[in-house]
């Protein structure tokens, strides 16, 4: 029996997660992934915004504040990258500099510091690859990048490393709530009993909620397709440049990532379906022609890899963080599309303070540790730091990524981390390695013998994410004994 | 690790090894190769076909077997190599730093670097091809190493997306081992990869080559359950109403290699973006004085016989630097491709002794003559029969030609004959 149950490991579940460890819980996270932040987490723009577009007065608008302010600390604690290299919403044109304008007085009621609107000479000037058709820009300091995934996997493990199980590839297929009160939920894999259940199953948030037996809201899926360049573009632009927005989100953006590429994207169209990640030609040439009036130079050649991602967005457009009104004990942590990245530990908070109004009180957990170390980066040591470490474990002086210069020893390490990691694109997020130009194309086969070698999965058996995502089908000639193949 | 050396080659394959019998031959003994693989020989390794050699030994060999013989030299004369040893950067000033797990990091002080990296295969991310990101999408050198190193079959039923040479010979590697290989989709009207491939690995067994045809959209959120395919028009772009839904469960991409040039760069070493490598004169010199670059980094090479005869050009020019016997370094002719022609190396020639040019055509031409020109005379000319874009072909400018013609200021080399072939007739 836990105390509370947590579905989803996003980057909300897991902040979730780690937040509610500081307390003496039993929790469980169940994950229909293979990994955390497969979903919505794994695949958007990675920005902490400052908060100046969301309505005053929302729950959006108050949490992506506080989140913001939150992550110096938690990136510093948790060992996950994050700059403050400030946001620019560009204007062109007078109708564009009056929504500066709106963003602007939004900001301020939203408590966001340090906005300014600044001349497009200024603007030229902190950013000269800007189109020098700039007239404006709204400039916001306390916009910021970081990595989403890692900000997850690092959530994940410090929750962990702090008694909080995780459960991959564990689909919840049922919840009852019991005639005690307990919830069983049953998933792909075998049932669990909670007390308490947090929805934080994104994009699927309406159909966990519906399976408890609320109906009170239900999740639109809206696609957004982006475009990552080689670190050869990754000092096109400094801060992140953004046009007006739409109704339909914060519009196209042009970005460094805390790894050093270059980010463009997202497109933003509404899809019925749930699963539906796939890129498109039409959305991937839109990302790119609306880019370009951002910053003209930028080349269609550089792309690294193109990928689309779902964000949740809930009737109303608001987050929904609150008890269901329906069935007693259950959570929602719902309709986080952005900014949900940064409003993602307020949420966690939030739903904590949440818990503990329902629970009568929260006893802490005096061993929580909120600190985590991540795995060691090679690459981003100096000469010194790379020298010892290689003479301290030779497996640091054997890069396998050459792309990313990851070495051996960054890639056992992410094998024996606390969460069950054996998938090729989960050592992928955790160390960089096959996320470079030549896409893994060198180290998949490296690094499959590493996890052969090092967790005794046999080579057929290695996948790229979990399920049936095989990277080989078999051994040499054994097709041939099938009798298929060659006449 | 700490150490000084004469001519430090980055890399152990066919070009690096070629290039350290080359300046072994010329009389320098302090010579180091960097290797990051676990073995010398580089991508040949994994080549395990025959044909190759046919015109440096004048016998057909594997891939393997053609390395060894250099592998055997280098051995034999005791050329030292480090193995698993990655550089991680090249100073202008010829300082190499690298890593392996034997030595720790190695500081290296050159008077010469040879730049033989080789290449990288284009990936389906660089070709933003749309769809879903399953297992099974995959470069040909990829699937290559997969069975051929590694012994493991990547699929049973695979589309491959691009007429390369690697992906020609691993459509045949397939069928062998019982993999059906439905098709061959190029986006040209013609072959990117050799004829002889084509015949060999293609019509033998019966697979289909469909011209003009690219894969718009790959199916499948765990592993590849299928790709739509289409028929392109003169843009290249997917012309409506064609479109077919093939099931396959690999999609092999062999679309282009591009020479590795990150550490060259760092050194300051100028590019051409035609070839994607080094600009560098007649003795493969690049921008940068004392670096040197040869084989696949410098540009995409058909055959290995010919890298290992440039690899040899560029350890004469590394011996003359050494014994500075250069030409002064300003005094170079340009040399740009003309019409018909897609990239000439070497790029720049100082024109004291006979140069051997490299160049590819940027479609198929049919019987016409390839002239190096300065627009009014023309200083060297050869009759060819047929060029296409997947063959080399080359061409010798005496030294005699060029001399007392007075102030030149830049060549072109040039195609003269009928216009490019409209379709592709080599299928």
């Amino acid at each position: 029996m836990y105390d509370v149950v947590i579905i989803g490991a996003g980057v909300v579940g897991t902040g979730i997660a780690r937040e509610l460890a500081r307390y003496k819980l039993n929790i469980a996270v169940l994950e229909a992934g293979s990994d955390v932040a497969v979903g919505s987490s794994g695949a958007n723009s990675g920005i902490v915004h400052a908060g100046y577009d969301c309505k005053p007065g929302t729950l959006m608008a108050r949490l992506n504040v506080q989140g913001n302010a939150m992550f110096d600390e938690i990136s510093r604690e948790l060992d996950v990258p994050f700059k403050r290299n400030g946001s620019l919403v560009l204007a062109f044109n007078e109708d564009d500099i009056s929504q500066l304008e709106l963003l602007m007085t939004q900001g301020i009621r939203n408590g966001v510091p340090d906005l300014q609107i600044l001349s497009g000479e200024e603007v030229l000037e902190m950013e000269p690859n800007v189109s020098s058709d700039v007239i404006a820009a709204l400039w916001a300091p306390t916009g910021g990048i970081t990595c989403p995934y890692g900000l997850a996997i690092a959530m994940a493990e410090n929750a962990a490393d702090n008694g909080v199980e995780f459960y991959f590839e564990h689909r919840v297929e049922y919840i009852e709530k019991k005639e005690n009160g307990v919830f069983r939920i049953v998933t792909s894999r075998r049932d669990f009993a909670a007390r308490y259940i947090v929805n934080a199953a994104g994009i699927n948030g309406d159909v966990i909620s519906k399976m408890a037996g609320d109906d009170s809201f239900s999740i639109h899926p809206r696609k957004g397709e982006y475009c990552l360049y080689d670190r050869k573009w990754g000092n096109t632009v400094k801060r992140t440049i953004f046009q007006p927005p739409s109704k339909m989100g914060k519009g196209v953006l042009v970005t460094p990532t805390v790894d050093g590429n270059l980010l463009v994207g997202p497109s933003a169209v509404d899809t019925d379906k749930r699963d539906d990640d796939y890129t498109s030609a039409e959305g991937l040439d839109f990302v790119y022609n609306i880019a370009l009036k951002s910053v003209p130079s930028l080349s269609g050649d550089g792309v690294i890899t193109v990928f689309a991602g779902l964000r949740a967005i809930a009737d109303g457009g608001d987050f929904i963080i609150r008890p269901s009104y329906k069935v007693e004990g259950f959570i929602h942590a719902a309709g986080i599309c952005s900014p949900g990245l940064t409003a993602a530990p307020a949420i966690a908070r939030e739903v904590a303070a949440i818990l503990a109004r329902l629970s009568g009180e929260l006893e802490p957990n005096k061993a929580f540790n909120p600190l985590r170390k991540g795995i060691k980066r090679f690459r981003d040591m100096d000469w010194e730091a790379r020298a010892q470490l290689v003479e301290e474990d030779p497996r640091y002086g054997r890069i396998v990524c050459r792309c990313e210069t990851v070495t051996e020893g960054e890639i056992v390490e992410a094998l024996k981390s606390k969460l069950p990691v054996n998938a090729i694109d989960a050592i992928k997020r955790r160390t960089r390695a096959g996320m470079g130009r030549c896409q893994g194309g060198f180290c998949t086969p490296r690094i499959m013998e590493i996890v052969e070698r090092e967790l005794g999965i046999p080579m057929e058996c290695i996948t790229k994410k979990g399920g049936s995502s095989r990277i080989v089908l078999g051994k040499i000639k054994d097709f041939l004994k099938e009798g298929e193949g060659i006449e | 690790m700490n150490r000084k050396t004469e001519v430090a080659i980055i890399g152990g394959g066919p070009a690096g090894l070629a290039a350290a019998l080359s300046c072994y031959k010329h009389g320098i003994r302090d010579i180091l190769i960097l290797e990051r693989d676990e073995y010398l020989g580089g991508i040949l390794q994994q080549c395990i076909h025959n044909g190759f050699g046919l015109h440096w030994f004048g016998q057909e060999l594997t891939g393997p077997e053609y390395a060894q013989r250099f592998i055997d030299e280098v051995n034999k004369v005791g050329i030292p190599y480090l193995l698993n040893t990655m550089v991680l950067e090249i100073t202008k000033d010829k300082t190499v730093y690298a890593v392996n797990p034997r030595h720790g990091l190695i500081e290296i002080e050159a008077k010469a670097v040879i730049l033989a990296m080789g290449c990288r295969e284009r990936t389906r991310g660089a070709l933003k091809i749309p769809g879903g990101r399953p297992a099974g999408v995959y470069t040909a050198g990829m699937a290559q190493r997969l069975i051929n190193i590694e012994g493991y079959m990547p699929g049973r039923e695979v589309v491959i997306l691009g007429s390369g040479d690697i992906g020609l010979i691993m459509a045949r590697r397939l069928t062998w081992e019982g993999a059906r290989v439905k098709m061959v989709c190029e986006i040209m009207p013609y072959s990117t990869g050799l004829i002889r491939n084509v015949r060999q690995c293609l019509d033998d067994y019966g697979i289909p080559l469909k011209f003009r045809h690219t894969v718009i959209r790959i199916h499948g959120r765990e592993r590849l359950e299928g790709v739509t395919i289409a028929r392109v028009d003169d843009r290249r772009q997917p012309i409506e109403g064609t479109e077919e839904y093939v099931s396959c469960d690999t999609l092999l991409l062999s679309v282009g290699l591009i020479p590795e040039n990150e550490l060259s760069e760092g050194a300051g070493v100028m590019l051409d973006p035609l070839t994607g490598g080094p600009i560098v004169d007649e003795f493969r010199q690049t921008s940068v004085p004392g670096i040197f670059s040869c084989g696949n980094v410098l540009h995409v090479h058909d055959l290995v016989d010919y890298v290992s005869e440039e690899a040899e050009i560029a350890g004469e020019g590394v011996y003359r630097y050494i014994n500075g016997r250069n030409p002064s370094a300003d005094d170079y002719l340009l040399v740009m491709p003309g019409n018909g022609i897609r990239y000439v190396v070497p790029q720049r020639i100082y024109g004291d002794s006979d140069v051997e040019f490299f160049f590819r055509p940027n479609a198929i031409y049919d019987k016409g003559v390839v002239e190096l020109t300065d627009g009014d005379r023309v200083f060297a000319s050869k009759k060819l029969l047929r060029m296409v874009p997947g063959q080399m072909e080359r061409l010798r400018l005496k030294r005699e030609a060029l001399a007392g013609e007075g102030k030149i200021k830049s060549l072109q080399l040039r195609w003269r004959g009928p216009d490019k072939e409209d379709d592709g007739a080599c299928s």
